[in-house]
């Protein structure tokens, strides 16, 4: 198994969760259906969707943007996305003079209820290690350029606090609403690491 | 703590391997060794602060290359063996028993 590693069915570490599993059901600590519901829930109920429609709004509404750039939790959970590992959140806006792109040096905090579970890269050595100190060096390979007039900032998120970039809205989407917006908007562009792309 | 989990400015970790995909479990033990974690954290079998801690604790050169999801089975499983929730004996025992070994 490597850092990206993905064992084969009957790995040793799949008998290690069913162990565990296994003895947690027979001792009645932990139930199936519920833990059913958390991976549903995790699968299917918490993504990058969630976020892109804060940005949408964002975008469309300059009274919520005030407020989502000045109170980020409150102006998230008014869309209803209060979940696991968001009860903290800030919001910074990328604009043609800053850049921001978030990281977690010391583990893999991510604002769940909004983005969702983090991305394989974003919980890797690489990333993890080279965001701070070389973040114009990781935004090439994302293959995003970073003007060097543009100032790049660093967020590196914690247990408590997480970040979210709230991109840039692209040329050409002026005659859209917020709906269509948000399905331009990617998980990666809330992370810093790309730009949203403006509509084919 | 100044462990190996520290990784920021760390050098020669490599390229990032991006993924354009969005799939949320490469395979189904993540989704289960993920749902365990947050069940036992709610159950207050374990709190967050000693969930990290565990993880932090795991021995480094293993760190370096385990996954996310590895890391979190074995925070999981060190607390609650620490904590006299599961026996080592009966854990190796299921664990041998789900090997197909005879014990």
């Amino acid at each position: 198994m490597s850092s990206d590693g993905i064992p084969g069915p009957d790995s040793e570490v799949a008998l290690r969760v069913k162990a565990m599993e296994s003895l947690l059901l027979e001792k009645g600590l932990v139930e199936s259906s519920a833990i059913d519901a958390l991976i549903d829930m995790f699968e299917n109920r918490l993504g990058p969707w969630n976020g892109a429609q804060v940005v949408a709004r964002a975008w469309t509404d300059p009274e919520y943007k005030a407020w989502l750039l000045q109170d980020g939790t409150g102006a998230i959970a008014d869309m209803g996305f209060d979940a696991v590992q968001g009860e903290d959140m800030v919001v910074v806006e990328n604009t043609p003079q800053v850049h921001n792109i978030v990281v977690c040096t010391l583990c893999s905090c991510f604002p769940w209820a909004t983005l969702g579970l983090p991305p394989v890269w974003y919980k890797s050595a690489p990333f993890r290690s080279r965001a701070a100190s070389d973040p114009r060096g990781v935004l090439a390979e994302f293959g995003t350029e970073i003007g060097a007039d543009t100032e790049v900032r660093v967020w590196d998120s914690n247990a408590e606090l997480r970040y979210m970039v709230l991109p840039e809205r692209p040329t050409g989407t002026d005659g859209l609403d917020a709906e269509a917006l948000a399905k331009l908007v990617t998980r990666d562009s809330m992370i810093g690491v790309t730009k949203v792309a403006p509509p084919d | 703590m100044n462990g190996v989990h520290d990784m920021g400015g760390m050098h020669g970790l490599g390229p990032i391997k991006t993924e354009s995909d969005d799939v949320v479990f490469h395979e189904e033990w993540e989704g289960r060794t993920l749902a365990l974690a947050r069940a036992l954290l709610a159950g207050m079998h374990f709190n967050l602060d000693e969930f990290r801690h565990a993880m932090e604790r795991i021995e480094p050169s293993y760190y370096l290359t385990s996954s996310y999801y590895e890391r979190w089975l074995e925070g999981s499983i060190t607390l609650l063996l620490e904590k006299g929730v599961v026996s080592q004996a009966e854990f190796d025992a299921r664990l041998a028993d789900l090997r197909g070994e005879t014990s």
